[in-house]
């Protein structure tokens, strides 16, 4: 296995969030009856023909320079010919050999730690295709064409990754970046982000690639790891076994967790690409890619370098905290709330005990039953020593439960740490009193009962006694404290 | 006879309540009903809907409204969708289809208040030169019914000469209005690539594609041009660009109008073929035209090329017709295979699957380099030949056919005699290029057609010379004896 390098490519298809089809006025949302969203343009019937929507163009172009790729003056479309069901004119539009961005790459952070750049061949425009329904349908196939015509971005990569751990790192970074981008909801359950993996070995050394096979419409991260590592180690067992793999499409079955023949190259289809007569060339002008320029937001690289530099964070900490826009805006809405010299209590909150909760009850941060604004509450109170930060998990807690205030929280419940002198050293004096043994030995040099006094004063206060006073004022009374 | 007065003679006294248009539409159908028959010029009438079209149109004449159609009888071409009438193609794959929509062209002539009486017998999806490939058998030429009409618009030119509507639809790919508008002795005009919208029409070959109509003169297609010509958005090859008033620009003078003679057009040619070409000349030089001869060196590739282009467009465009969503579906598929082999096996005619194994294997891997891309330079090359002419002349003239009608029969099964029927009318398709066929004289007794082609956008300029010629002739004036 240590002898045997690993070469993938990712074909990742990305669709696209405009409100209508690439080529008609029908809506894309999903989840609605068959066929009640396709109108005669997506249905094929005789006579029609496709219009462009501009806004899938936008946003290809949008991907294309935020990948700093080359924006194509000019693209064409093409027709992919092959007869299926679900393919109502027969012929797919596709773009083949002019497709609107080329030529761009990625920064992907690996598990070490290290930065590796990924090359990205091209990205261009397609359609989907519908739907074959079998389900509760006895000797004949359903077809829903709801799906048929919604726009694709076909993002393809160089084959630069190494791994199967590095191609889910790679697809997880077009995934933030097209929802940094807003150009697609990332919605893998939905099939509104999916991808093909190209996957080959060849023995460490040697330069020219191995013979590759596809793995079809991977719709999870996990299934993207798994069918790889699959793929690879069948590979490399036909290989040591003396046999030899060939060119073809594989699928892969997660429930037996392997992948299996699909066709052969040689059963492959020809498909026949010609420029469709239907639809012009696509022109870009520098105005337009300079409107597209203008709606770039802040890009997640740009953001986790920013965090780490004007809010002193690590490396590490910057890049979570960038991976969605939604997260990015949430923490720089506290720390705006709390101040930047308070970043790193920002940062672990978010990435702590927030995204513990968001994850737990399965909820989106622009859903968070504590909002930047109360969560800024309740760190303002640790900042100011009012509860201690153990106490102030209790007050999240309650806050995400209640959806009440910090404040009405440390209130109700008498959560407000003591700070008042004079109330410490009364419960000190108490406790020093109830336990005239502990106070012997301590005296006599067992300085690790020292924690036994603070639990037992923090026990009395119900864990509201401010810590650093309590270390200050016990140690006082404690140590030598009898001269005093 | 009402049947032999002109678009613009009947609307006035459409206007000025002579006649009303349920008159008008009653004496055409009833001549359709008399001759009709010996024609076979249409596949569906639609006696009904016309009165009652008729009636509206007179109701808005009774309002004092005008307009140069407003309650003029029409016939379209079977290739148009007109909405909740059967709309066939001249094919067995449509022989079921009622179409859900009207074609822009449609919905536009009927929007200037025009009335369909039916839907014209065409080739099977416009492809023929005889009309013989319609699945409703064979049109006849009224000037002698053993002869053809020429296609694939037979129905709608030979239902013009013999006076059953004042004007019919059809559409040209490779001389489609003009060769049988030339064969038949009528005014047949092809308009510009892009000037009229091809949404609604069925496609043959999308680049080649173009609406346009017959009449019995220039004046009238002028008129008719001026309410089908212009931007529609579903068609994104439609050019946006302004309409000029082509019924205004009929009367300018032709003093000094350069005419160019292709030379190619003339090599060979059949010498009373000739003749006819000669006499119009000296018509053109009379009304103060200068004539000069052009070359377009690479006009004798048109037929190849187009025989590339059009079949591969072809190929594509029909696929759509798979009997899963409509149209001609087999008994009993047993499987989805079968359904699709069958289907189409059994829906479409000889010369359809002809053109589409033919455009399937230039399209082919391996084949498409040496064919359709080297069709596509050929195109390209043509095109150049007609821009350059056109920066020393206005128009050129030829003859629209190297032959008067032929023999029904005759040609059929010899596919290559009949594509040559086409070679001086496919170069203005393979350009985008506006012409026109009028009649020029006879050849035994059978009408034979002077075409003109202008530069893109030049229907205006070619109208005119068009007008002019038939100010100073009356060959668009003689009728085919039993339908005066």
């Amino acid at each position: 296995m240590s002898n045997w390098e690993v070469v993938i490519g990712l074909e990742i298809h990305a669709q696209l969030a405009t409100k209508s089809k690439i080529f008609s006025g029908s809506p894309t949302a999903y989840g609605a009856p068959p066929n009640t969203q396709a109108d005669l343009v997506d249905l094929g019937f005789p006579g029609v023909l496709p219009v462009l929507n501009q806004r899938a163009v936008q946003m290809a172009v949008k991907f294309g320079l935020a990948i700093d790729a080359t924006v194509a003056r000019r693209s064409v479309f093409a027709r992919k010919n092959y007869f299926y069901p679900d393919l109502p004119k027969g012929y797919q539009i596709s773009q083949y050999e002019l497709p609107i961005v080329a030529r761009g790459s990625l920064k992907v952070m690996l598990d070490d730690g290290a930065v590796k750049t990924i090359g990205i061949t091209r990205a261009h425009l397609e359609e989907d295709a519908g739907k074959s329904l079998h389900e509760g349908l006895a000797n004949v196939t359903g077809i829903d064409l709801n799906r048929a015509g919604t726009p694709l971005l076909e993002i393809v990569s160089e084959p630069d990754m190494r791994s199967a751990k590095e191609a889910v790192a790679y697809m997880k970074k077009i995934h933030t970046l097209v929802r940094y981008l807003e150009i697609c909801d990332g919605n893998m359950q939905e099939g509104s982000f999916r991808c093909d993996a190209n996957v080959s070995v060849r023995p460490k050394g040697q330069e020219k690639f191995g013979t590759r096979a596809e793995i079809k419409n991977l719709n999870s991260f996990r299934f993207v790891e798994k069918a790889i590592q699959y793929e690879v180690a069948r590979q490399v067992e036909l290989i040591e076994s003396g046999g030899k793999v060939v060119q073809e499409t594989r699928l892969y079955d997660s429930d037996k967790d392997e992948t299996r023949s699909m066709r052969s190259k040689e059963e492959a289809n020809d498909y026949r690409y010609f420029p469709d007569p239907d639809l012009l060339p696509v022109e870009i002008d520098e105005p337009f890619i300079a409107a597209v320029r203008a709606t770039l937001p802040e890009l997640p690289d740009q953001k986790a370098a920013r965090f780490a530099k004007d809010f002193a964070l690590s490396a590490y900490d910057a890049g979570v905290l960038s991976a969605s826009r939604e997260l990015g805006a949430y923490f720089e809405a506290v720390i705006t709330g709390i101040g930047a010299s308070h970043a790193k209590l920002a940062a672990n909150w978010v990435m702590g005990e927030l995204s513990s909760a968001l994850n737990r009850d399965n909820v989106d941060i622009e859903n968070s039953k504590v909002d930047p604004a109360q969560l800024t509450g309740l760190l303002r109170r640790i900042v100011d020593e009012t509860i201690s930060g153990k106490i102030a998990k209790e007050v999240f807690e309650a806050m995400w439960s209640e959806g009440k205030p910090a404040d009405a929280i440390i209130e109700a419940k008498g959560l407000r740490q003591i700070t008042d002198a004079g109330a410490i050293e009364g419960v000190i004096d108490s406790v020093i009193a109830a336990n005239p043994k502990q106070l012997a030995d301590y005296r006599s040099g067992k300085d690790k009962l020292f924690g036994f006094f603070v639990g037992q004063v923090m026990k009395a206060t119900g864990g509201k006694a401010n810590p650093a006073q309590l270390n200050e004022l016990l140690k006082t009374k404690l140590g030598g404290g009898g001269d005093a | 006879m009402l049947h032999n007065l002109f678009i613009g003679e009947l609307a006035e006294r459409l206007t000025k309540r002579q006649i009303s248009s349920v008159e008008l539409t009653r004496h055409f159908l009833s001549r359709i009903e008399r001759l009709n028959p010996g024609l076979n010029a249409f596949i569906t009438l639609t006696p009904e809907q016309a009165l009652r079209d008729a009636a509206a149109a007179d109701a808005r004449l009774a309002t004092g409204e005008t307009g140069p159609l407003l309650g003029i009888p029409l016939i379209h071409k079977d290739i148009f969708c007109t909405d909740g009438v059967k709309t066939s193609c001249g094919s067995r794959m449509l022989d079921n289809f009622v179409a859900p929509y009207d074609a822009t062209v449609v919905a536009r002539l009927k929007g200037a208040g025009t009335v369909m009486l039916g839907k014209s017998n065409m080739d099977e999806f416009a492809m023929g030169s005889s009309n013989e490939t319609s699945y409703y058998g064979p049109v006849k030429n009224p000037w002698d019914t053993t002869k053809v009409p020429g296609g694939s618009s037979g129905g709608s030119a030979a239902a013009t000469a013999a006076r059953l509507a004042p004007f019919a639809t059809g559409t040209d790919t490779g001389g489609s209005i003009r060769q049988p508008a030339a064969l038949t002795g009528v005014t047949g005009l092809k308009p510009t690539y892009g000037r009229v919208s091809r949404f609604g029409m069925i496609a043959f070959a999308s680049s080649l594609d173009q609406a346009g109509v017959f009449t019995r003169s220039a004046g009238d297609a002028a008129a008719v041009l001026q309410v089908m010509a212009g931007f529609d958005a579903r068609d994104s090859t439609c050019v946006d660009a302004p309409v000029p008033d082509y019924s205004k620009a009929l009367g300018a003078p032709l003093k000094g109008l350069k005419i160019g003679l292709l030379r190619e057009f003339f090599e060979g040619l059949e010498p009373r073929n000739a003749a006819l070409i000669e006499d119009a000349l000296t018509i053109y030089t009379g009304l103060g035209a200068e004539t000069r001869e052009v070359s377009l060196p690479h006009l004798p590739l048109s037929v190849p090329t187009y025989y590339v282009v059009a079949p591969a467009e072809c190929s594509s465009n029909l696929s759509r017709f798979d009997g899963v969503r409509f149209g001609y579906r087999c008994k009993d598929p047993k499987d989805l295979m079968d359904l699709y082999e069958r289907s189409r096996g059994e829906g479409f005619g000889a010369e359809v699957k002809r053109r589409i194994m033919t455009g399937t294997y230039v399209l082919s891997a391996g084949y498409f380099d040496a064919y359709y891309l080297k069709a596509q330079k050929a195109r390209r090359m043509i095109t150049d030949d007609f821009r350059a002419a056109f920066e020393k002349v206005d128009l050129v003239i030829g003859p629209t056919t190297p032959t008067p009608a032929f023999d029904i029969g005759a040609k059929i099964n010899d596919p290559v005699l009949m594509y040559l029927n086409d070679i001086y009318t496919i170069g203005a398709n393979l350009a985008g290029l506006p012409g026109v066929s009028i009649p020029c004289g006879f050849v035994d007794g059978l009408p034979m057609g002077l075409q003109l082609v202008g530069p893109h956008f030049a229907e205006a300029k070619l109208l005119n010379a068009a007008h002019q010629y038939q100010q100073a002739t009356d060959w668009h004036r003689h009728a085919p004896r039993g339908y005066e």
